[in-house]
């Protein structure tokens, strides 16, 4: 008896100065992984998330209201982001998740929001979180199955028939190699020679001389991310192949031409995002002003190129807020409900327009396919 | 035979940096019966400080200087702090203690550089030298002449110096080399500042090819302790062998048979070697001899 009224009567306090105060506030919390293994994506993830909260709340919130961002830093860790994510929603009580920076994360905080019906935007690439539709679970960056389609495009545009790949063996690569393989077949363009390399190594160019002497190939693709894409640009030049080299969205930032060198970059094409290139953009392009802002604050901010990846969270946040604004509620049911119906929402990587049936709202459009010409990116389409 | 030759240089290029990353397991286990796995920390620390460096305004071979003596420094400060505290616990509490340095340091790099991948320019250049049909690039032959010089020197210390004995003393009974007179506390110190250093010298070497990020540093100490191991532990002539080895071991597999077995066929050919000569291709014969 006593025990109940010393929990109750504080309970009830708080829920008497909560509905008294002025500003209620809407409470957001982000897993992303800042550090580990893929920090170098979640990192700008994460100061991406801080700046655009500090923003939001300096023009004022959303409908009036401030937003409290909680964020926590899971590793790239799976377990860890599903005991974050568990702890975001009973401890921290938010409205709404965004993060899972990697596929494996995204999949732990996905399980959990699903269970406790609070919207989660992923920023992770695999085609598995939003398909089969899940109904809380969003996402914000194109799948790989999209980039290998608008490479192949590009591909056959270019009358390439026969190509050889080279793929990294971390998460990253071998799904976009699979998806690859899987769609090629609709482009009727062969995969002559299929190599790998461990996401470690040092040198490529045993790998890439059995590429070069197989017959018939007529240019090579690489899905991977991290140092092992600049290593194969510059094992390519070293061996002096002639045939085009694309790469995957995976390594779109400034920091790939600076790693694999200006000389032997040049010419590798990739699908890239609008962010990459927000100065080459038409004025009337509808993703121009959103870009050009992010890029400004961003780097201002922050002293570091943008990348794709930080873009990535930059469109969760915006979304979140787009789907708040219009729902004028921070009920979380409702939240889920306004993103839904998403419409022709400009962000970084694309303009997204959701329904029932598709939780990405991005088509091949979203891509820009990108050359490195004289050291630095250009649009090729 | 072009291809052949490609090949090989490729597995000379890879291989030379494992070996220099085995060279630096050999001194400290030769003081001490440790591993330190703390080993690959060092080779990372080599290539960020010197880009950090490098990056601030120093001149590249000043920034390589000061990022060997800096790391040379954290070795003695990691023996002082971590390893002499714990004198006398089993040598496997000793190996744990250097795996948790290892993290320290990560961690450590994290917060001090950053967490983006880095490179700075290749000392000679990066237009590729032809031989026959084949090409390496200048940078690579760095790295070879790195690993064979320090093997060089690390023989001659080891085999033709007083102290390099007094080393290999200590190993086989430290209680015996202190009672002939052996400062042990310092050798331990002094092979700590070696080990590091020679780490810090293949990041300063291989970073314009393999490219570095707070976290390379297990990468590297697994591939060289693979090849210190497949050498003999404890052995300059067996690091250098065995790191060349699986480098070209590794070369070989992704060129003739198929990239996807690469790292399993090092590995096979380490446990069967070890199967059937436990001591690794070169045994311990330098420290038997004292």
């Amino acid at each position: 008896m006593k025990k109940t009224l010393t929990t109750t009567v504080p309970a009830a306090l708080i829920a008497l100065g909560l509905a008294g105060g002025a500003s209620a506030e809407i409470k957001i919390g982000a897993s992303v992984s800042a550090t580990g293994p893929a920090a170098f994506l979640g990192d700008p993830e994460a100061k991406t998330l801080e700046m655009l909260v500090e923003e939001q709340n300096a023009k004022g919130g959303i409908n009036g209201e401030q937003i409290a961002l909680v964020l926590y830093d899971d590793g790239g860790d799976a377990n860890k982001a599903r005991t974050f994510a568990t702890r975001l929603i009973e401890d921290d009580e938010v409205q709404a998740i965004i993060g899972g920076t990697t596929t494996g994360t995204s999949m732990s905080i996905l399980a959990v929001a699903e269970d406790a019906e609070i919207p989660f935007i992923s920023l992770a690439g695999a085609i598995d979180i939003v398909q089969p539709v899940k109904p809380y679970t969003f996402k914000t960056p194109h799948t790989d199955r999209m980039a290998c389609q608008k490479i192949f495009e590009d591909m056959q545009k270019r009358g390439i028939g026969k190509i050889g790949m080279i793929s990294g063996t971390d998460g990253f690569g071998a799904s976009m190699q699979a998806q690859c393989k899987d769609v090629v077949g609709e482009y009727g363009i062969e995969i002559a020679a299929d190599e790998t390399y461990d996401p470690k190594d040092a040198d490529m160019t045993a790998q890439l001389t059995k590429l070069r002497n197989t017959e018939g190939v007529q240019a090579v693709l690489n899905p991977g991310f991290g140092q092992g894409p600049s290593i194969v640009t510059r094992n390519y030049r070293q061996l002096g192949i002639d045939l085009p080299l694309y790469q995957s969205h995976g390594v779109a930032s400034d920091g790939f031409i600076e790693l694999a060198g200006k000389e032997a970059a040049e010419g590798v094409r990739l699908p890239g995002t609008a962010l990459l290139v927000a100065d080459l953009l038409a004025e009337d392009d509808p993703q121009k002003p959103v870009v050009s802002t992010y890029k400004t604050a961003f780097e201002g901010k922050f002293k570091q190129p943008v990348g794709t990846f930080g873009g990535y969270a930059h469109d969760g946040f915006a979304l979140l807020v787009d789907a708040v604004t219009r729902a004028g509620s921070t009920e979380p049911g409702a939240i889920r409900d306004a993103l839904e119906q998403t419409q022709g929402l400009a962000g970084t990587t694309g303009i997204y327009t959701m329904t029932p049936e598709d939780h990405l709202g991005l088509d091949l459009s979203a891509f820009r396919m990108l050359e490195v010409r004289d050291g630095t990116w250009s649009i090729v389409e | 035979m072009s291809e052949l030759l490609q090949f090989l240089f490729s597995g000379l290029t890879v291989g030379a940096v494992y070996a220099l990353v085995a060279l630096g397991f050999t001194i400290i286990y030769n003081a001490s019966d440790v591993v330190n796995f703390a080993q690959g920390e060092f080779v990372m620390l080599g290539g960020m400080i010197t880009w950090f460096a490098h990056a601030a305004g120093l001149p590249l071979p000043l920034a390589a200087l000061l990022a060997i003596i800096a790391t040379a420094a954290l070795g003695v400060a990691i023996n002082k702090l971590a390893i002499e505290p714990a004198r006398g616990a089993p040598i496997v509490t000793l190996i744990i203690i250097t795996i948790g340095a290892s993290v320290f340091v990560q961690g450590a790099a994290q917060l001090v550089f950053d967490k983006q991948i880095h490179t700075f320019p290749a000392f000679s250049g990066d237009t590729p030298l032809r031989v026959m049909d084949a090409t390496i690039q200048p940078q690579s032959l760095w790295v070879i002449g790195g690993a064979l010089v320090v093997f060089v020197g690390l023989w001659l210390f080891f085999t033709r110096t007083l102290l390099g004995r007094a080393v290999l003393a200590t190993s086989n009974n430290r209680l015996a080399a202190q009672l002939v007179g052996i400062n042990t506390n310092f050798v331990m110190t002094l092979s700590f500042a070696l080990s590091a250093g020679i780490g810090a010298l293949a990041g300063v070497l291989a970073t314009p090819i393999t490219l570095t990020a707070y976290n390379v540093g297990i990468g590297f100490a697994l591939k060289g302790f693979a090849g210190a191991m497949l050498g003999g532990m404890g052995n300059p002539k067996g690091a250098l062998a065995g790191g060349f080895l699986i480098g070209l071991i590794e070369a070989m597999t992704a060129g003739y048979l198929s990239s996807t077995y690469k790292e399993a066929a090092a590995f096979v050919v380490i446990l069967l070697v070890l199967f059937f000569m436990p001591q690794g291709l070169f045994g311990r014969k330098s420290t038997e001899r004292v």
